[in-house]
């Protein structure tokens, strides 16, 4: 058993959100330096642009983007843990709260109904599981909105199989075209129930920006999904070109016989998320 | 890349093309979603907008300003929500808009019948815009927070004309 005071995890939150919200990942950095060499005209201007301007957040300490996003926070918490100190949730809303503060950014959430702002950007979007051993995995992604806007849910059948799970995901990034500051990043769930699947595709976007899933099968569908996408020509900012899309992540999990939930999660170009072990 | 003052004369409008790359110095109204329904209300009850006739509205919400700073990080928020308010705003005078990604066709043909333009800025480019935004004050609706009316000066702002009034777009069909 190992006692860890949440005070631990709250200063990790804020410390995770105030690195994300200045710099892309070194993977999404690398691929849009590869995405800009390739294109022309006003997608490389676009793409130029990007990159320079991640360099002056970094320079001015300044927000990549001003939207600094929804607080996504992903806690695995091995069971040999004993959390002591204030709630989990709360510490963990704390430490968004100084982030959000300290760095500048801005808050933007607010009531669904009276869209009144709660002015700190809590409560953060929690999600937590529980793990094997005596570890805390902290993983913050400030997810901004103009992407998550464009996000889709499809309960497939089972007989529409790959090539429906395939449509299903260009079909969404077409869709959304130049709305979501392409070139994109997309987090793709397949499997679980209506609510689990989407959580999954959110679970993706926290992999690198070209990684592989271990499945064969699985990471086939991502080559060939990303192949697909970056045939529509969209491009970056929806200027056109072949770089509409930087990744295609999947994650899989069981689910029922009677169903092939698919959930397409929308990332802009600003992949924003640091990961630390506690 | 060609340089422009704002506001537009009508000969820089006719010049300017869907796909080019320009920079703009003068006024721009910052307004997105919440805004946007107060401006509409504003018009319904016969009041005067807190934008002036001819001035472009940037659909964009700022980071609050670090010390030393006239604005925080401000890039363009989605345009496309925005189409349900856009025609309205054309017809009664805007001069445009500075936003980023497609609108709908009925914006588009507001764009044209009133003659006006939409600049696409870069979308994530915060960091570079606040740099160059050198005054920024809240001129209408502050308890919106980051969605409130700001009035900024511009120096140089990059953007690419995404509709120009003889139907041009950057964007494919």
């Amino acid at each position: 058993m190992r006692t860890i005071n949440t005070k631990e995890i709250c200063d990790c939150v804020t410390r995770l959100f105030l690195k994300a919200g200045l710099r892309f990942t070194p993977s999404c950095l690398a691929a849009l330096q590869n995405a800009e060499q390739t294109e022309t005209g006003a997608a490389k201007f676009a793409l130029s642009a990007l990159l320079e301007n991640e360099k002056i957040a970094q320079r001015e300490q300044m927000p990549v983007c001003q939207d600094t996003g929804m607080s996504v926070v992903l806690l695995e918490i091995g069971q040999d843990v004993f959390l002591t100190g204030a709630p989990l949730t709360q510490a963990v809303n704390e430490g968004v709260r100084r982030a959000y503060e300290e760095g500048n950014f801005r808050k933007s959430i607010c009531d669904p109904l009276t869209r009144v702002n709660t002015a700190d950007n809590t409560p953060a979007h929690l999600h937590v599981e529980i793990a094997e051993g005596d570890r805390i995995s902290v993983v913050c992604l400030p997810k901004g909105f103009g992407s998550e806007n464009m996000s889709k849910l499809f309960m497939l059948t089972p007989a529409q199989g790959e090539e429906g799970i395939l449509n299903a995901i260009v079909q969404t990034v077409n869709a959304a075209g130049s709305r979501p500051c392409p070139p994109v990043y997309v987090g793709v769930g397949i499997g679980g129930a209506f609510d689990s699947c989407a959580y999954l595709a959110k679970k993706a976007l926290t992999r690198e920006v070209g990684s592989s899933h271990p499945r064969e099968d699985v990471a086939k569908i991502e080559r060939e999904a990303l192949k697909r996408i970056n045939e529509t020509g969209i491009g970056a900012q929806g200027f056109g070109g072949k770089t509409t899309a930087i990744g295609v992540s999947c994650e899989v999990a069981p689910t029922h016989i009677a169903g092939l939930p698919v959930a397409v999660n929308i990332q802009c170009h600003c992949v924003r998320c640091e990961k630390e072990i506690l | 890349m060609k340089h422009f003052d704002l506001p537009l004369s009508e000969q820089d409008l006719a010049l300017l093309r869907a796909g080019d790359c320009v920079t703009l110095s003068g006024t721009i109204y910052t307004a997105r979603d919440c805004a946007h329904k107060r401006l509409i209300s504003l018009l319904n009850e016969n009041k005067p907008l807190p934008v002036p006739q001819g001035a472009l509205i940037y659909y964009a919400g700022p980071c609050p300003a670090p010390a030393g700073k006239a604005c925080g990080s401000c890039g363009p928020t989605t345009s496309a929500r925005m189409n349900s308010f856009a025609p309205r705003l054309l017809d009664e005078g805007i001069g445009g808009m500075i936003g980023k990604g497609e609108m709908s066709e009925e914006t588009r043909q507001a764009i044209i019948r009133n003659g006006k333009i939409y600049f696409a800025a870069i979308g994530g480019a915060g960091a570079t815009y606040s740099n160059a935004i050198i005054k920024s004050e809240c001129v209408a609706f502050p308890d919106l927070l980051s969605e409130a009316v700001y009035r900024m000066q511009v120096k140089d702002f990059p953007v690419v004309v995404a509709y120009d009034r003889s139907g041009g777009s950057v964007y494919r069909d």
